[in-house]
Order: structure tokens, then C-alpha cells, then sequence
């Protein structure tokens, strides 16, 4: 185990901060399941935060000048290039304090929040570069599966069948031909020291892993599922359902991957059927019989993979309690 | 007692950047930048510079480090090139735009294509626009003063400054340079203090949506200070003379007294067209050169003023703006002229791209072509010099 981790308490529902580095009035759409993860993100880490977001839609809805939904220090630069805006503001820190020009005792977390289009696709060489320097950072990927900023186009996250702008239900193809990229491999094959899935349907979960990420030293990751009623067509009251269902379908499993060993936070041994899942999801309704059954068997081996990685650590589940 | 150095004009400005006391460093190598980037790095490995260095992926990634660490309260240095520039034009304009006290050293390459790693100005000339303020250097001495002036002047103005220095002609020669006393320079450029900066304790929004109603307003005020910064640059070359009795002008000229003719020049290039005056003025001819050392904010006035009486100005690009009405710099000098009531003629050649010679012979014989002029109008707008045919 990590020494950083050693003494690691958790938040449980009776000690959970008062505190917001996110205050409301942002201009997120209604149900908005990726502005939820970051809000719970920004509770775990507290106010010693200096926080990064990449261009989409957390940018968006949160800064339209002269307003601002950040309670902590937060710049924005471009789209694709956060993590190294980050090993900026980490090294600037490491300089200044050991030259003693600044006077802070407690570590001062450095954050990113990034989408998946920042994460998966234009920003990858940006994110490998800073993971594999080391710098000691959190990076926070809200997945919500396309690029909803500019008008829910399909990305490298995008699951395969979904209907976006760019990947639409036509005639003859239909919908996403590819399956989602697997990031968090790619992540940890950084070697990294922490590496984690979170998902806000487990709110308790997700401030656990960003409170561990920011303890531990050098970078973290963690691959957030973040839900969006209005690319997904979705309820807006079913954005936590739509979430909840994406771990029991063993679609969005949860794990931990620390110094390299895999960790399944929670063990889905009676998983529902994808079907449950995509049903409640508009991006999902042109499918096939064929094409749902193709995405079943194949969350079935994703799943099978993963159990197989975290049983060769002789641990396949931590205790945790979100209900 | 100050002592002069014999040192590579890249190794001189490294030393200088570290004599800075720079925070962060963060870059990427290209040619011809390389030896900047090297040496800096050594002196922190070294222990000789107490530095964070952030060896990036890539130059957009350098130049979005600088941006974090500025936006900290870190004084930082970037440097590169041609490709690495353009990898990194993004960000030059949100550098600016944020007000970060951003310093790099610009070593002057062509940009491809055609690849080519040799000296030319296509490169700066890319980011014309971008918000920064721009020196260029002649010689190996000015490339380092010119780094202590970047520092001083980025720090008040909170703009970006970008030093320019020729590829190889002038970054890779071994040049007699003098470094200000670490005491002097400790005073003249006093540890970075930036009010509105990455702080928990005082946190604030940087990098906001700037919405229709915000944006113009936004854009003004950037436009204000780039402009404003020019007082604020003549000021840090008054205390740097007085500290070292070297002189440095926005614009500087070379025996225009009485010059009938003159060519206006930036950057090393300058020294082989005042060879060539030298060698005129010996046979009488009244020829002298205008030298712009500031670039951005264009020094409208003093240009004015360096040009004298002359009766053709014969501006000198290296870099071709594709379908304009002239090279970048050639098309600025109209500009400024049409400002004025001196109308001299102008012509305007575009030389030296991509490391091509323009020796102190090619300066005579582009003197003796601008004397043509006076007696007969240029017969195109602008000319590239010495194509083979
Ligand atoms: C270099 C560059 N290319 C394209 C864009 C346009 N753009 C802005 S946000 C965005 C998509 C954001 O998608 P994602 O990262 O998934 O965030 P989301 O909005 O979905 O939360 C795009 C394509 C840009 N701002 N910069
Ligand atoms: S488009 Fe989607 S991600 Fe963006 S604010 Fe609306 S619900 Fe949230
Ligand atoms: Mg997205």
C-alpha cells in the first residue's frame, strides 16, 4: 500500500464537507450528471485547490464573464492542453516554495478537469506528456461520451451504436462503428501511482477517490462517467438512474488501479442486461437486436478482462458504502 | 570591473535568462534554438540555476507550461524556433491576451515548406498579431541585454516579450559579450510580484468566456497596454544605460544625418548593410541605415524621426507575406509613412530567406539599385532579391 494512503479516512455520509468550490447559478443544463461529479470532486479536495478546465462544457457553463461559478482559483487556457497547464502550475509552486517567495504549509492541490474530447482525443499527447514527467496532480476526465459543447459530436469515448452529430443513425450505418477507447490503459501505462473509475451515482466513492488522488504523491487519474440528459437524450430526472444502471450493467465498472494493482471497488456478480441500460438512452434507440447483443458480449469480456487483472492481485473488492 | 566573455551568443543567453533568476523553464528542441534549451538545462542539473525545468512533449506544450507557471506568479522562460512556433501559435495569443509576463528567446528559422533549419523571419512574422511585444538583436552583446529588458519590461507591463535572434548567423557565433553585474541586475529586475495570480488564499477566475458585450472591451484594453508598454520599455532602456552606458533605442540608425538613400533593416543582417555604408560613404554617397529594434508596438514616431530627409527608403524583409502589397516590414514602413507628410519612395526587397547570404557586397549593390529609384520608380511594389534564374 502507498504510505500516502496508509492512514487513508474516507468520507461517510456523517462527515461530509459543508464546503463548495462550485456555487450554484451555473448555467448547466437541468440533470446535468457531469457538472454533479465536478461540484463532488471540488467538496473532496476543499479550498487549497488551484483548479484547470479544459474548453466544453463545464468551461462553459461556469465562467460567462463577469460571473463565475469557482470558489477556488481556476484558469481556463485551451481545449487540449490542461494537464500541461497543470505541470505549469505544480512546477511553479515546487520553485517557489523551496525559493521561499511562497509561504504555504499545506499542500496545495492542483486539479484539472477535463471532457472526454479534451481527454481522449485532442489532448492525449498533452496528458501522457504530464503523466510521464510525474508531476503531482489530479486529472479528472468527465466522460459524458461526445463532445456536447459543440453540439454532441462523437469522440474516442463515444460507446459503439450511439447516435451523435458526427456519428448519426443513418440509413446504412448506424450510429458509432467503433468500440469506446480504453484510456484508462492507456493511463496506466504511464505507471502512475493512482488510477481510478468513478461515477457520481456513487457520490461517497467518488470524493474517496479524488481525496486519495490528491494525497497521493505525483500524478492521478480518474475516469469519471458523467451523464448528459441533452446529447444522450435522457430524462433529466434519470441522469442518476442512467448512471446507476452503467456500473449494474457492468457497462462503467468501478475500480482502482494503485501502483499498478487492479482493485474492483464493486464486484457486479448479478449484472442487469445492457439492454436496460441503452433502452432509457434516445443516442441508443436505432439499434439492432444484433448490434445490442454484439454490445453485451463484448461488456461481457471487458468485464471477464478486468476480474481476471484484479484476481492476479488476490483482490477483487475494497468496502465501500454510497446508498 | 566588468569583464568580457568570448561565448556562443546561444550559451550567453542562456546565462542570461539564468542571471534572471527564472522559476520555470519549459521547452522543447528545435533547431536552432537547441543550445539554449541545452545549456539551461545543465545549469540547473547542475545545481547553478534553482529552477523547475519542464522538459514537454512538445512546443505547444512548452509554451502552455509557461502559461501555468506564470499564471502562478513564476517568472518563466521559453525558447524555440520556426516549427516549434507555429506548434505553439494557440497559445502565443491567449499569452498575451492573459497578461503573463512570458519571456521567450526567438531564434529566427524559415518555416517550412520547403523544411529548411536555416535563418530567415518567416517564422516571427507568423505571430505579428499576436499581442507580444517583439526586440530584435543585431549582435551577441544586444541578444543578452536584450533578455535582462525582456524580463524588466514583461514584469510592468504584463505582456509578453519574445527577444528575436537570428538562426545560426547570429545564435551560433562565438561573440565578445559583457553580462551586468548580478548586484545591478538583482536591482534592476527586483523578484516578480504579481498581484493577480493561481492563489488559494485569494482566489480568482482567469480565462473567462469573453462574451459579445465583454470582448471588444477586452480587446481594447490588451491594445492599450501593447501600446502604453512602449513608454514603459524607453524607461528600462534609460535605467539600463545609465547602469552600463550601453544605448538602446526603438528604432537606431547608422550615418542617416544626411543620408539620401537608406535601408531599413531588423535584426543582424543590420551590421553587413553598415559595413556597406561604410564602404560607400568612402566614396561619398550619402547612404546610412534605419535599424528597427522595436517591433511591436511599432515605433511609429521614432521611425519617422531615423528616416531623416532621405529621398528612398529601401526596406529589407526576410519573410514573404504571400499576396500582400509588400513584405511584412515593408508594408508597415508605408503604413507608417502614410501617417506622415514625408513621402520618400519605397522600395522594398525581400532577402536572406532561408539562410541565403546577403553579404556587405549584395548591401552595396542593393544601395546602388535603391540610387536607381531616385530617378526612377520602383516598378513593382515589393521584389524578391537575388532569385537565380
Ligand atoms: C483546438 C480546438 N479545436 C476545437 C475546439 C472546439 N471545441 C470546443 S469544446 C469542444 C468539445 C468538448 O468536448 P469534451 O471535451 O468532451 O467536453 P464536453 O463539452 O463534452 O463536456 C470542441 C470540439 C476548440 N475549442 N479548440
Ligand atoms: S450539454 Fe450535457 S454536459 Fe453540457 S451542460 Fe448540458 S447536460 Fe451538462
Ligand atoms: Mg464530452
Amino acid at each position: 500500500m502507498r504510505p500516502e494512503l496508509k492512514n487513508f479516512k474516507g468520507f461517510t455520509l456523517k462527515n461530509l464537507p459543508e464546503y463548495e468550490g462550485f456555487a450554484q447559478g451555473h448555467r448547466a443544463c437541468q440533470g446535468c450528471g457531469t457538472v454533479l461529479p465536478l461540484r463532488l470532486a471540488l467538496k473532496a479536495l476543499g479550498p487549497n485547490t488551484i483548479a484547470v478546465t479544459s474548453t466544453g462544457c463545464m468551461e462553459i457553463v461556469s465562467s460567462p464573464f463577469p460571473y463565475t461559478s469557482w470558489n477556488v482559483p481556476w484558469i481556463h487556457v485551451a481545449f487540449e492542453n490542461s494537464a500541461t497547464v497543470a505541470s505549469g502550475i505544480e512546477a511553479a509552486i515546487k520553485a517557489l516554495k523551496r525559493k521561499g517567495k511562497l509561504k504555504s504549509k499545506e499542500k496545495i492541490n492542483v486539479v484539472v478537469f477535463a471532457g472526454d474530447g479534451a481527454t481522449f482525443d485532442i489532448g492525449l499527447q498533452w496528458l501522457s506528456g504530464a503523466l510521464e514527467r510525474g508531476h503531482d496532480f489530479v486529472y479528472i476526465c468527465l466522460d459524458n461520451e461526445a463532445y456536447m459543447n459543440t453540439g454532441v459530436q462523437r469522440s474516442g469515448a463515444t460507446p459503439f451504436g450511439a447516435h451523435t452529430t458526427t456519428s448519426p443513425a443513418g440509413k446504412i450505418i448506424k450510429g458509432q462503428t467503433t468500440w469506446k477507447k480504453n484510456l484508462m490503459g492507456i493511463v496506466i501505462a504511464h505507471n502512475i501511482p493512482y488510477a481510478a473509475t468513478a461515477n457520481p451515482a456513487f457520490p461517497i466513492d467518488l470524493m474517496n477517490k479524488v481525496k486519495k488522488a490528491a494525497l497521493v504523491n505525483g500524478p492521478a487519474f480518474i475516469h469519471v462517467y458523467a451523464t448528459c440528459p441533452t446529447g444522450w437524450g435522457t430524462k433529466s430526472e434519470d441522469s442518476l438512474l442512467t448512471a446507476k444502471l452503467a456500473v449494474e450493467t457492468r457497462v462503467f465498472p468501478l475500480y482502482e488501479v494503485i501502483d499498478g494493482k487492479y482493485i474492483i471497488n464493486r464486484k457486479v456478480d448479478k449484472p442487469k442486461p445492457v439492454e436496460e441500460y441503452l433502452k432509457i438512452q434516445r443516442r441508443f434507440r436505432h439499434l439492432t437486436p444484433e448490434q445490442i447483443a454484439y454490445i453485451q458480449e463484448r461488456v461481457n469480456q471487458e468485464y471477464e478482462k478486468l476480474l481476471k487483472l484484479a484476481e492476479s492481485f488476490g483482490e477483487t473488492q475494497t468496502e465501500q458504502k454510497d446508498e | 570591473m566588468t569583464k568580457k566573455f568570448a561565448k556562443e551568443v546561444s550559451i550567453a543567453v542562456a546565462e542570461a535568462v539564468a542571471q534572471c533568476k527564472v522559476d520555470v523553464i519549459s521547452a522543447y528542441p528545435i533547431t536552432p534554438q537547441t543550445h539554449i534549451v541545452e545549456h539551461l538545462a545543465e545549469l540547473v542539473n547542475n545545481g547553478e540555476l534553482d529552477a523547475e525545468y519542464i522538459p514537454v512533449e512538445s512546443e505547444h506544450a512548452a509554451m502552455s507550461a509557461c502559461i501555468g507557471a506564470a499564471a502562478t506568479g513564476a517568472r518563466t522562460f521559453t525558447s524555440t524556433s520556426a516549427q516549434g512556433l507555429l506548434l505553439m501559435y494557440e497559445t502565443l495569443f491567449i499569452a498575451s491576451g492573459m497578461r503573463l509576463p512570458i519571456v521567450m528567446a526567438l531564434v529566427n528559422r524559415s518555416v517550412s515548406a520547403p523544411i529548411s533549419i536555416w535563418n530567415d523571419h518567416s517564422d516571427v512574422m507568423s505571430m505579428r498579431d499576436a499581442g507580444w511585444i517583439h526586440f530584435f538583436a543585431e549582435n551577441g552583446q544586444q541578444a543578452v541585454d536584450l533578455i535582462y529588458h525582456a524580463y524588466k519590461v514583461a514584469e510592468k507591463t504584463l505582456l509578453p516579450v519574445a527577444v528575436n535572434i537570428d538562426g545560426f548567423i547570429l545564435s551560433h557565433v562565438v561573440e565578445p559579450v559583457t553580462f551586468l553585474d548580478q548586484n545591478l541586475l538583482d536591482k534592476y529586475l527586483p523578484p516578480l510580484k504579481i498581484k493577480y495570480k493561481l492563489d488559494p488564499k485569494n482566489p480568482i477566475t482567469i480565462g473567462a468566456i469573453g462574451v459579445p458585450e465583454i470582448y471588444t472591451e477586452a480587446k481594447k484594453a490588451q491594445d492599450e497596454a501593447l501600446k502604453a508598454s512602449y513608454k514603459i520599455i524607453l524607461q528600462a532602456w534609460k535605467d539600463f544605460e545609465k547602469l552600463t552606458g550601453r544605448k538602446y533605442l526603438p528604432v537606431e540608425t547608422y550615418q542617416m544625418e544626411d543620408a539620401e538613400v537608406a535601408i531599413v533593416i531588423m535584426g543582424s543582417l543590420a551590421e553587413n548593410a553598415m559595413n556597406a555604408v561604410d564602404i560607400l560613404r568612402a566614396k561619398g554617397k550619402k547612404v546610412g541605415v534605419v535599424r528597427i529594434r522595436l517591433w511591436r508596438p511599432f515605433p511609429t514616431k521614432d521611425f519617422l524621426k531615423a528616416i531623416g530627409k532621405v529621398k528612398t527608403l529601401c526596406v529589407v524583409d526576410r519573410a514573404v507575406s504571400h499576396g500582400a502589397t509588400g513584405g511584412p516590414v515593408g508594408i508597415e514602413v508605408r503604413s507608417a509613412l502614410y501617417q506622415s507628410n514625408k513621402r520618400p519612395r519605397v522600395l522594398n526587397l525581400i532577402a536572406g530567406l532561408s539562410g541565403r547570404d546577403v553579404t556587405k557586397e549584395d548591401f552595396v549593390e542593393i544601395f546602388e539599385k535603391t540610387f536607381e529609384t531616385l530617378t526612377k520608380k520602383p516598378t513593382t511594389p515589393y521584389e524578391i532579391y537575388g532569385v537565380k534564374e
